[in-house]
């Protein structure tokens, strides 16, 4: 696909496209504009309609503690054309956060809502169905919000006094009163306080219906679990299903097992502490979680990579890839059937590719491994020797075998073929990304619509396909490996010598004060990483657009009608990681 | 020793011909531990990150088969062991406690990683659970975030070093009467540990005795409504 120039947000002035209603953003270091709330959906659905910005990608909560605002953040792109983000801002005051839901435009921002209201007491008037996301229902307070503090509260930032520089430590548990992580708000009572964590969840569903048959015979309709722990929901994740017989009404996915406060926390870290903690979030793909966000800060700091350390950069993201989807791969085909056969043959692969991340960065899976402006290691000639081996022998067989055994399998074919059909007008309104988004035909793909990195010189094709169902999810992930391989192939040959960091490797980075959106495009979509600096060592906001979290957002609409059975193959087809689900 | 078991010891009894060679003569710990250690099944059951390295522990290279840990069960009522693989958050540590109180004894907790043994890198979460032995018994702990496949390996064959020390005249689960199962963490405005409840009421109730002594300074405050 030949991308046109695309009308980038300087070219698009908002401020005189809605006189009064849009004022450019005009804070030290910050874009965009700020609109008015109650013009916010007017605004959307004109940039929506007449301006192509079909795309909504990120909403990211923020709370301005000293000017007293709560801030919901809107990264829009066209996928059509591609090109950079219109960034619209809409402010409330904090102790009446009250904004209108875009839902009704991007049905995409409807979880993103959810959790700006679980974890920032934003209220999105409008939204169909607002509850707490991560957090259970009836937890105390909005975690995010910068005046509440967790049980275990130290300091705002790190290093902790109580740690550095003199090396003390202690035991958080020996200083709660519980011996426990947790603290109670003010006057709770164990008498005065009644469960609600599930309820909430059974609420939206249409438990205690009626169905029929075709025969008209009158069905009772049942609400069954899947999870959270259940061996193929792929993690601690939680499917709430109300059945008619065995064919599905209605589904809520129920996330938040495996949030572990990963902004929360990294607001707390330095900017550079922050890195290893981005391994942790879709644990599959660390290599390329580490390239968005030092995307991210280094856009605020100014610095380029020097060049061998752009292409190393590039040689283990799109390793990663192929880890990732072939992994996914062998998992989808679990969920249908052909239990862990497929996967052994993928392990034996991602074991090699492990290797060189280990000999490189220090680790198999945590490779902590991308610094702002460089890379921590240099490639050794031996794990160099073994990307070569793998890149021109071993990745191409594997992804043929794959091929050969499963494209064309009767039971493959029947069981994906027309089933979790999601549309391409669907996809790019619930903000689907990567594989997910492609297999329905949206050719949109952050290496080629906005080029990071140096994307740009190499000669590779955007996979796509056009169904939209499991089969397709499936066929794009082959393709992109054999595109990742091409691409491989040109880092492999133009490797050039040289450095591979900027500067001298620093502990401690200084950040001017300002925002920046980092994103890339990851095995499961965009990745963006949303960082706010206030000069100081610590983030001021720190925010994950997880694509596992987003592509799950259409996943109760694919699979409606479908069986019990197929709900876990359209859920494989996927391909999520709780790691980034929940963060 | 019994008469039977000295008889055999002998090498003077007369020992028939078809049973020469057929017979093997142990203790019953002996046999007991090692039909167990060879078949510890861990419940097919992954939280975060430590899963995958669980996984990689499974499949091709490493294949903890080897050691007997042969098939993974998604039924808590299959397995012998839960691997504690990843973070423990708030939200989830009810399911494991039922979980654990549906396991079968004799059952064994590996706690894997960081997160599993004291809330690793996520400690200070909001939503983190500092180490899973806050609410369940621990055998053996895993250092490592997340623990290589060997270093998985090595807590299990630890794991199995535990149980040849075990004896059955002295395991828990012959003893008479019934285990307890562990009171379910219940989810309020944070965390509620069942066994936490006497403490909750006697805070509360100091709570509102001294709300109450700063609302009247004068009289005598009576007991709480809500103690
Ligand atoms: S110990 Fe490390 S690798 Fe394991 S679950 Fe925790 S963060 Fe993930």
């Amino acid at each position: 696909m030949t991308v046109a120039p695309a009308p980038t947000t300087t070219e698009l002035k908002l401020d005189q496209l809605f006189p009064g209603e849009a004022t450019p953003d005009a804070r030290k270091g910050y874009s965009g504009y700020i609109v008015k709330p109650d013009k916010l959906v007017e605004v959307a659905t004109a940039l929506r309609d007449q301006h192509g910005y079909d795309y909504c990608s990120s909403v990211t909560g923020v709370d301005y503690l000293e000017q007293g605002q709560c801030e919901a953040v809107y990264h829009l792109y066209n996928t059509k054309t591609g090109g950079p983000a219109v960034v619209i801002k809409a402010q409330a005051p904090r102790d009446n956060a009250v904004l209108p839901s875009l839902t009704p435009v991007w049905p995409g921002a409807d979880f993103q809502e959810r959790e700006a209201w679980d974890l920032y007491g934003i209220k999105f008037t409008g939204h169909p169905d607002l509850k707490r996301i991560l957090m259970w229902e009836g937890f105390h307070g909005h975690p995010m919000r910068k005046d509440w503090k967790e049980a275990y509260y130290e300091q705002e930032g790190k290093p902790f006094d109580a740690r550095w520089p003199g090396g003390q430590v202690h035991r958080s548990e020996e200083k709660n009163p519980f011996g426990h992580n947790v603290a109670y708000p003010e006057g709770f009572t164990l008498e005065g306080w009644s469960e609600q964590a599930d309820k909430a969840v059974y609420d939206s569903l249409p438990t205690g219906g009626h169905g029929s048959t075709e025969e008209g015979m009158r069905t009772d309709l049942v609400t069954v679990n899947l999870g959270p722990q259940h061996p193929s929901t792929h993690g601690v994740f939680r499917i709430v299903a109300t059945l008619d017989g065995e064919t599905i009404v209605k589904l809520e996915p129920v996330m938040g097992y495996l949030h572990r406060n990963h902004e929360k926390i990294g607001e707390r870290n330095t900017f550079i502490q922050n890195i290893p903690f981005t391994d942790r979030l879709d644990y599959i793909t660390s290599m390329s979680n580490n390239h968005g966000y030092v995307l991210a800060v280094e856009k605020l700091m100014g610095l380029k990579p020097p060049e061998r350390a752009e292409y190393l950069r590039v040689m283990m993201v799109e390793l990663t890839r192929i880890v990732n989807h072939t992994w996914a791969i062998g998992f989808l085909l679990n969920d249908l059937g052909a239990f862990f056969t497929p996967v052994l043959y993928v392990a034996k692969e991602r074991e090699l590719i492990l290797d060189v991340f280990e000999a490189t960065a220090g680790s198999r899976m945590m490779c902590n491994y991308m610094r702002f402006g460089g890379v921590s290691r240099d490639i050794t000639p031996e794990a160099f020797q073994q990307v070569k081996d793998m890149v021109y022998d071993r990745l191409p067989r594997l992804l043929d075998e794959i091929d050969t055994y499963l494209t064309n399998s009767e039971i493959v074919r029947t069981r994906s073929i027309g089933v979790g059909v999601l549309s391409a007008a669907d996809a790019a309104a619930y903000s689907v990304g990567g594989p997910v988004l492609r297999a329905s035909g949206v050719a949109y793909d952050v290496r080629k619509a906005e080029p990071y990195s140096i994307y740009d010189r190499f000669d590779f094709n955007t996979a796509v396909r056009y169904q939209g169902d499991n089969y397709d999810r499936y066929l794009v992930r082959l393709d992109e490996c054999r595109e990742s391989l091409k691409i491989l192939r040109q880092v492999c040959e133009q490797m050039p010598a040289g450095e591979i960091q900027a500067g001298k490797p620093q502990y401690q980075a200084r950040v001017p004060a300002g925002e920046a959106y980092g994103r890339v495009e990851n095995p499961k979509g965009e990745l963006g990483y949303y960082v706010i600096s206030t000069g100081k060592a610590n983030a001021y906001r720190y925010h994950v657009r997880a694509p596992s979290f987003i592509n799950l957002t259409p996943f109760g609409k694919m699979s409606v009608g479908h069986k019990i059975a197929d709900v876990v193959a359209i859920l494989g087809s996927i391909d999520i990681v709780l790691g980034e689900v929940d963060r | 020793m019994s008469s039977i078991a000295k008889e055999l010891a002998n090498p003077d009894v007369p020992v028939s011909a078809e049973l020469q060679n057929n017979v093997f003569i142990t203790t019953i710990d002996k046999i007991y531990n090692w039909s167990r250690r060879n078949s510890m099944w861990p419940m097919m059951f992954g939280l975060a990150c430590c899963a995958i390295e669980m996984i990689c522990t499974a499949a091709s290279r490493f294949d903890f088969s080897r050691f007997g840990m042969e098939v993974m069960r998604p039924s808590a009522r299959q397995a012998d062991m839960m691997i504690v693989s990843g973070t423990v958050t708030k939200k989830m540590v009810p399911q494991i406690v039922r979980l654990y109180n549906q396991m079968p004894e004799p059952k064994y907790v590996v706690a894997m990683g960081a997160c599993a043994s004291g809330g690793g890198p996520f400690k200070e979460g909001y939503n983190v659970v500092s180490g899973i032995d806050k609410f369940i018994p621990v055998d053996v702990y895993i250092p490592g975030c997340p623990p290589t496949p060997q270093a998985l390996l090595n807590g299990l064959i630890t794991l199995q070093k535990k149980i040849d020390g075990q004896s059955i005249t002295q395991v828990p689960w012959y003893r008479a009467g019934k285990s307890e199962p562990i009171p379910v963490p219940i989810l309020g405005p944070d965390l509620i540990d069942p066994r936490h409840a006497p403490l909750l009421r006697q805070r509360a109730a100091e709570a509102a005795a001294a709300q109450m002594n700063a609302a009247q300074p004068a009289e005598a405050a009576p007991a709480g409504p809500t103690a």
